[in-house]
């Protein structure tokens, strides 16, 4: 490929790969089935050049390859508040993407896509951070912590750098977390999870961890979650819940049988961990945002049973994230005609942490994410308040933030 | 004084150290824009980094990292050279397409723990990673 047999694109990736793949301390290639690529999303011309440059050359995605967020939403165009030349610019780098062969999935969560799922051992190029943690854990598949420009690159390739979580050996945990005395109702409630992940990711950074004591069955949009607030606090790109994630039977299981440092997961620790996730005091409400990652239906179905009969009060905005093919099947559930209905504003293609949605606002802005807790005050230059979906609706509807004290307490 | 260390992206660069203590996303972190950081919570916020040899235990591994670096060394406001403690990939790979599109980038290069710490903000600081092994100058002051 080096050589260019497989034409000039094939060779620039090759040799960005080849290059990353030493700094990596790689000395091998592994052939992936499919890649998910970020490129996709607009940062600055940087990324425009790149992909225009790689598409000129003919490049062409080899394996299946999905799409993260763009910067903007196409379906719902005037809800991203961009200025006309950078919207232009982040038309252009979506649509290179899509000529590059790309699905146009615009989400970041295409492990949510029944066909897009890889497989228990399969090895793939993902990018964006929680997809990467969901795809390594939950499902089993392989995929190191690829982003912009190597992502694409891998794909055009069909090939990755065999290193770190391609191979069993990275894949072992090297730090335990043990949860002691969280109570039953806690780890029954969504709430638990981000806020678990966001301590994990702290205590962790870059580490495999092993978490001892979630309940067996727990839900994929809870590890959804959680894997998503490790990725943000941490650079977490995989971890094991012992008797729920399919690598991690056992601890040993998880380890290899080495022994690892242990953290002890505390109710206390647990609340702090909740709290660092809140820049504000409680006052008027501006906004809440739910939905990052991307909701799946039933997060959906629970927000519209949520806001089932609720008045969401006047001048709080109300924006929930998913992607084109969750709001396809939520409205043939008539789900997503219920959320318009109660005042919600379903936002797809992009994420309202990214793009310019929410506008300036006096006030915080509530959240169920961690991940949107996290990077919300920087991107956006706002303060934000973290709770649960059921403490985000009361909010909304009171126009004040209100808070559940009794689960932490 | 002089640190041996390992070469991420070949190159040779000068400039004033910026130590940073703790990591930081580029993504998020940095405004190409302006060359400074914009993290909210990094201890550092408001600190320029544009010319100046970065000193960093690593990057936190955003997938985005890659693109702001690769724009700020496109817009002219990317560090002059890092120094990490920890390779990470991406701000490697940053480096590497950023001299793919624009035929110029900070070189990158790994020190071990003890090393880094012998750079005091501030010290006049000469990068040259040329092959796997590179040298990194520190003034005396």
């Amino acid at each position: 490929m080096l050589a260019g047999e497989r034409g000039p694109a094939a060779r620039t990736a090759m040799r960005i790969l080849v290059e990353t793949a030493r700094a990596m301390g790689a000395d091998r290639f592994v052939e992936i089935s499919r890649a998910h690529v970020d490129g996709c999303l607009y940062h600055g011309r940087a990324g425009l050049d790149f992909a225009e440059r790689l598409l000129a050359e003919g490049a062409r995605v080899s394996v299946p390859t999905t799409l993260n967020v763009g910067l903007l939403d196409l379906l719902h165009p005037e809800l991203v508040r961009a200025d006309p030349e950078t919207r232009r610019a982040a038309r252009r780098l979506m649509e290179a993407y899509v000529a590059m062969g790309c699905r146009p999935t615009w989400t970041c969560a295409p492990y949510q896509l029944p066909d897009a799922r890889p497989g228990l051992g399969e090895q793939v190029a993902w990018a964006e951070s929680n997809a990467i943690v969901f795809a390594n854990s939950v499902l089993g598949a392989r995929t190191e912590r690829y982003g912009d420009f190597l992502d694409i690159c891998a794909a055009v390739a069909g090939r990755a750098p065999y290193v770190g979580l391609h191979t069993d050996e990275g894949r072992r945990a090297r730090v335990a977390f043990r949860l002691e005395g969280v109570p039953e109702r806690l780890l029954a409630s969504d709430v638990c999870y981000p806020v678990l992940g966001h301590l994990v990711g702290r205590e962790a950074g870059s580490r495999v961890p092993a978490i001892v004591g979630l309940p067996p069955g727990t839900a994929e949009d809870r590890l959804k979650a959680l894997g998503a607030a490790a990725a943000s606090s941490g650079s977490v790109a995989m971890f094991h819940a012992v008797g729920v994630t399919p690598e991690a039977p056992t601890l040993e299981a998880a380890t290899g049988g080495a022994a690892v440092p242990e953290v002890a997961v505390t109710p206390e620790r647990l609340r702090r961990a909740r709290d660092e996730l809140t820049t504000a005091g409680g006052s008027e409400l501006a906004a809440v945002s739910v939905g990052t990652p991307h909701a799946s239906v039933g997060e959906l179905e629970r927000l519209a049973e949520l806001l089932d009969g609720v008045r969401i009060a006047p001048g709080v905005g109300f924006y929930v994230n998913t992607s084109r093919a969750t709001l396809a099947e939520a409205e043939r559930r008539g789900v997503a005609e219920a959320l318009a209905r109660a005042g919600v504003r379903i936002v797809t293609d992009t994420c309202t942490y990214l793009a310019p949605v929410i506008g300036e606002v006096r006030g915080p802005v509530m959240t169920d994410s961690a991940k949107w807790a996290w990077y919300a005050p920087g991107n956006l230059g706002i303060e934000v308040v973290f709770g649960s979906l059921e403490e985000c609706v009361r909010s909304a509807a009171l126009g004040r933030v209100v808070r559940d004290e009794r689960l932490w307490s | 004084m002089e640190l041996t260390g390992r070469t991420l992206v070949p190159g040779r660069a000068a400039g004033a150290a910026v130590v940073l203590a703790e990591p930081l996303s580029f993504w998020g972190g940095l405004d190409p824009a302006t060359g400074r950081v914009i993290d909210a919570r990094h201890p550092q916020r408001g600190t320029a980094l544009g010319g100046r040899v970065l000193v960093m235990p690593t990057g936190r591994g955003s997938s985005s990292s890659p693109s702001v670096l690769a724009e700020a060394v496109r817009a002219g406001t990317a560090p002059a050279a890092i120094v990490l403690t920890e390779p990470d990939p991406l701000v490697a790979l940053g480096a590497i397409v950023a001299r793919e599109l624009y035929g110029t980038a900070p070189p990158v290069v790994v020190l071990e723990p003890d090393a880094h710490a012998r750079i005091p903000d501030g010290a006049g600081v000469e990068v040259e990673a040329v092959g796997g092994r590179a040298a990194v100058r520190v003034e005396r002051r």
